[in-house]
């Protein structure tokens, strides 16, 4: 079979899991989940270092960065300037360039500032950075994202842990026709079938943290959307059917006794 | 020997007026490598902490990666 590789700012990973490393009990059940669900790339968060408990355990002691390609994200940002700021810190800790942009613009739905997204993608890109960008399933929009440089576009399923699954089939499947842009679904899957649709529609991969990590059995969890990612690929590689209205007997009608 | 006050991570703290950057990386026990620290909202070039001085009122921000989707 030829090698199928997710290409993301002309470097290649094999899987096309990403994963997030939010809302786990531990570290080391953090760590655990994603050596199971394959992953190469995992979603960080920039904080302040806790400076009153420094025996506290740091992400990169479980995690290698130089294993796991970190993609610091800007989670929790609410306009422009503080997503920026995010970014250009996360940079200086270790030169990472490769950055997941989210820009929300409302607390209850977490739905994405597009406005504020959009502008932010102008900067960061000017300045170097290449930009996943966090989108609702807007094909406009994301051709904009597109035409301001962004690396990858990552639309939503659903709002941010709401587990809904993908729930406009149709803007995602127009959003892949349109562009060559790696097309990864970013929020709101619910179960491993949900990365598997996502897959079957085109899309070049998925993003994945609440659906693992808050799963009743996430190590279980890791392992089903590993799988899934890996079937939808393959299914959607393979060129499906047509789908009929009517029924088509799968055994010859000749012969019959 | 003269105190001033500075704020590391919205928290005051007193320190000695002569301080300089590194020294209080150093007496914070921070893992420089995993680390990046605004002054002032300004990014600091890590390679230069040794040679910024802090004044009353600076304000220090030391962020590193925690787990985050």
């Amino acid at each position: 079979m030829k090698k199928d590789n997710l290409i993301i700012a002309k470097k290649k990973f094999k899987s096309r899991l990403i994963v997030g490393t939010g809302k786990y009990k531990t570290m080391s059940e953090c760590a655990k989940a994603i050596k199971l669900s394959g992953a190469e790339i995992v979603t960080v968060a920039v904080r302040r270092v806790n400076i009153s408990d420094k025996n506290k355990p740091l992400l990169m002691d479980y995690i290698d960065p130089k294993k796991i390609t970190y993609l610091p994200n800007t989670a929790g940002c609410f306009n422009s300037k503080e997503a920026l700021r995010t970014l250009r810190l996360a940079r200086e800790i270790g030169g990472w360039k490769l950055v997941k942009l989210e820009v929300l613009g409302d607390k209850e739905n977490l739905f994405p500032d597009m406005i504020e997204t959009l502008n932010s993608t102008e900067i960061l890109t000017k300045e170097g950075f290449k930009v996943m960008v966090y989108c609702n399933d807007d094909p406009l929009m994301a051709k904009r994202l597109e035409n301001v440089g962004a690396a990858a576009i990552m639309p939503l399923a659903a709002p941010i842990g709401s587990g809904l699954g993908i729930q406009n089939k149709i803007n995602i499947q127009i959003i892949r026709k349109q562009t060559k842009l790696p097309l990864i679904i970013d929020a709101g899957l619910g179960q491993a079938s949900d990365a598997t649709i996502a897959m079957e529609l085109g899309c070049d991969g998925v993003l994945v943290n609440t659906a693992i990590a808050k799963a009743k059995k996430p190590f279980d969890m890791a392992l089903a959307f590993k799988n899934a990612v890996i079937a939808g690929r393959q299914s959607y590689n393979s060129g499906r059917i047509d789908k009929t209205l009517m029924g088509n007997p799968s055994s010859p009608l000749k012969g019959i006794i | 020997m003269k105190k001033i006050k500075i704020k590391v991570n919205g928290k005051i703290r007193s320190i000695s007026e002569i301080y300089k950057l590194s020294d209080l990386i150093k007496h914070l026990k921070i893992p420089m490598k995993k680390v990046a620290i605004e002054l002032n909202e300004e990014i600091i070039d890590k390679k230069k902490v040794n040679k910024i001085k802090l004044r009353q009122n600076d304000k220090i921000e030391i962020v590193h990666f925690i787990g985050g989707g």
